[in-house]
């Protein structure tokens, strides 16, 4: 642990200014899982937070770690959820905060998503503790539409809702800043570097090739989105063909045979 | 008369010795006779506060448990000792008798003095929030095989509320480890773990991130993990524990963490099981203290109406008497509890059932 994978992204993210990071979780059909309903995306602020790596030792066996929130990058990440729910046709915003007691940093984020929250008197915009929310998240998930979170939280809460929604192995998710969007898995959690996956070749496919439909349609290309994306929700509900995390046997070459093959 | 002056200078001697141990409290007890009774701090606390302590009382005088209840109020004039509403003599009495039970307490809007909470935790130092997590039998959630410990750090961390304002606009926040606190609760998880017959202790972490911070809460954790070669240590990123929890929460055992993400993991797993209103919940404090309490609210709106679920405050009292070594009496309790719920025919309103607190009582009382 130290200067691994996550590190690199985090160089990607800061160079590259990929200030919103999105993970799209929702129920598949065919794919059951204990909660129905779940149709959650999670908007994290991926540049600040508890993520700035400003860490030092005062003392030998005293450490302190900086987690600074900025009003310009509070105000920007608010700004990309409401813009995404209002072109997404959502109702609603929560935000994710810990305010209750850390009052300056998380009362600053919610300073900015409040004075964002009355330029769209149509989106319903409310709050919520992290501790309660991810209670929430795992007894009533169809209470939540799209969150917006700092880093920290945002990391916790898009895996817990990529969980309930089927597994990190079909969600998508996007980074995307002013200038660049770049496309990943939405959750990866529990993935990276395992070896044996990489022998056996159970990775899921489903959650990169939806990634990949979000990045079409980010290039402004809906109906070859729309035609991978349909593929891919086919072979989910036919069930024929799954990776091991999704209980099946298959593949990944056999899986993207699969979508291949429902390509119309 | 006699067994207590040799009691009192018992306390006398070990208290010369060891001013601040487990060991004082634990000594003097086996000196007492099975029979002679031991003190606990009984806190009812607010709204259904004295409804459901009354329950745990009346379970606890049915099971015949050696608890006398010393029962201490929240006053309604800040006491400049402490600061807060809690009286100097409330705190004392804790120290004294080491284990308290306390029910919600809703703290008094306003300022000028400290939450309630925060005063019981910096008074008494308690340093650990233990919450055990099982699945009730007979509740139906949509999980029915969670049966695992939540140890957080309750000191430091993230909490520290050190923040301040660099310029307008740039804020920063203040997250603290030290060697001592990750020490302190990592030794309690794995006493824990070795006293409670637990296999597995994971230390929950985000280090690949936090290298420093995080890292030395789980140097910390190895050193201790070295003294128990018995019990099987591993560390889980913290991302990877949220989303394995809502996939699978049997995989887990004990969990140990620090701050926030105590705070965060522990209220996921209670909704995992059914919320705050069923999960016990354990503070641990320097010199061997231990003070149980419900997590929930005082929930004013139904007080008085004898409709509230005394389950969470009852569970809590059962982690007490573990604390106390009183394993039969606990485990007698906890499968009266656990028996009533999985019938089903009592069943607070929280639990979908009608019956009042006083019929639910008086089941568990018929199931010992």
């Amino acid at each position: 642990m130290g200067g691994g994978v996550n590190s690199l992204n985090m160089q990607l993210r800061k160079e590259l200014d990929l200030y919103a990071s999105l993970v799209n979780c929702c129920n598949f059909q065919g794919l059951p899982t204990r909660h129905e309903n779940v149709d959650i995306v999670v908007i994290r602020e991926n540049t600040e937070g508890e993520y700035s790596g400003l860490e030092h030792e005062v003392v030998p066996g005293v450490v302190e770690s900086l987690k600074v929130i900025t009003k310009f990058c509070s105000e920007r990440i608010a700004k990309y959820a409401f813009e995404y729910a209002y072109l997404n046709n959502r109702k609603k915003v929560t935000a994710v905060h810990k305010a209750n007691i850390m009052k300056l940093a998380d009362g600053l984020f919610l300073e900015s998503c409040r004075e964002v929250a009355t330029k769209y008197p149509s989106i319903k915009y409310n709050e919520i503790i992290v501790d309660n929310c991810c209670m929430q998240l795992v007894s009533k998930p169809e209470q939540f539409d799209v969150m917006v979170t700092p880093n920290l939280y945002g990391n916790l809460v898009a895996n817990t809702a990529a969980g309930i929604a089927g597994g990190t192995g079909v969600m998508p998710g996007g980074n995307v800043g002013a200038e660049y969007a770049v496309f990943e898995q939405g959750a990866s959690a529990g993935n990276v570097g395992k070896e044996k996956m990489v022998e056996q070749k159970t990775a899921n496919p489903v959650a990169l090739l939806l990634s990949s439909s979000m990045m079409l349609r980010h290039l402004q290309f809906p109906s070859f989105a729309d035609r991978l994306e349909n593929a891919v929700k086919r072979v989910i509900l036919e069930g024929q063909y799954r990776t091991k995390d999704l209980g099946g046997s298959s593949t990944t070459q056999e899986v993207v045979d699969a979508v291949i093959a429902k390509l119309d | 008369m006699a067994t207590q002056l040799l009691r009192r200078r018992v306390n006398q001697i070990l208290s010369q010795a060891n001013p601040n141990s487990t060991l004082q409290l634990s000594l003097a007890r086996t000196f007492s006779s099975a029979t002679a009774p031991i003190r606990a701090t009984l806190f009812p606390g607010d709204g259904i506060g004295p409804e459901i302590a009354e329950s745990v009382k009346q379970v606890f005088r049915t099971a015949e448990v050696p608890i006398e209840w010393e029962e201490h109020y929240v006053g309604d004039q800040i006491d400049p000792r402490t600061q807060s509403f809690l009286t100097w003599e409330s705190l004392e009495s804790v120290r004294k008798n080491g284990v308290g039970l306390k029910g919600p307490m809703a703290t008094p809007i306003g300022k000028g003095h400290r939450s309630l909470n925060l005063t019981l935790r910096k008074e008494l130092n308690l340093y650990a929030n233990v919450r055990p997590c099982y699945s009730l039998p007979g509740y139906k959630t949509r999980y029915d095989d969670v049966n695992l410990i939540t140890i957080r750090e309750n000191t430091e961390g993230e909490y520290s509320g050190l923040e301040h304002q660099v310029v307008r606009g740039v804020v920063e926040s203040l997250k603290i480890i030290t060697r001592q606190a990750s020490l302190r609760v990592a030794e309690y998880a794995f006493h824990y773990a070795k006293t409670h017959g637990r296999e597995r202790v994971s230390a929950i972490h985000k280090a690949n991130i936090m290298q420093k911070t995080d890292g030395l809460f789980l140097k910390c954790c190895r050193e201790v993990a070295e003294k128990y070669p018995e019990i099987t240590y591993e560390e889980v990123v913290i991302d990877n524990c949220c989303m394995m929890l809502v996939k699978n929460p049997a995989l887990f055992d004990v969990l140990v963490m620090p701050n926030l993400y105590g705070d965060i993991i522990s209220d996921l797993c209670a909704g995992l099981i059914g919320g705050l209103g069923l999960t016990p919940s354990c503070n641990i404090g320097e010199g061997g203290i231990a003070l149980a309490e419900a997590v929930h609210g005082s929930a004013p709106d139904i007080a008085g109406k004898n409709l509230a679920n005394p389950t969470a405050l009852l569970l809590s009292a059962v982690t007490m008497l573990r604390h106390l070594s009183l394993h039969d009496k606990a485990d007698r309790i906890q499968n009266a509890i656990l028996s009533t719920i999985s019938e089903g025919k009592y069943r607070t309103a929280d639990l979908g059932g009608s019956s009042t607190t006083t019929d639910f009582t008086k089941a568990i009382c018929d199931h010992l």
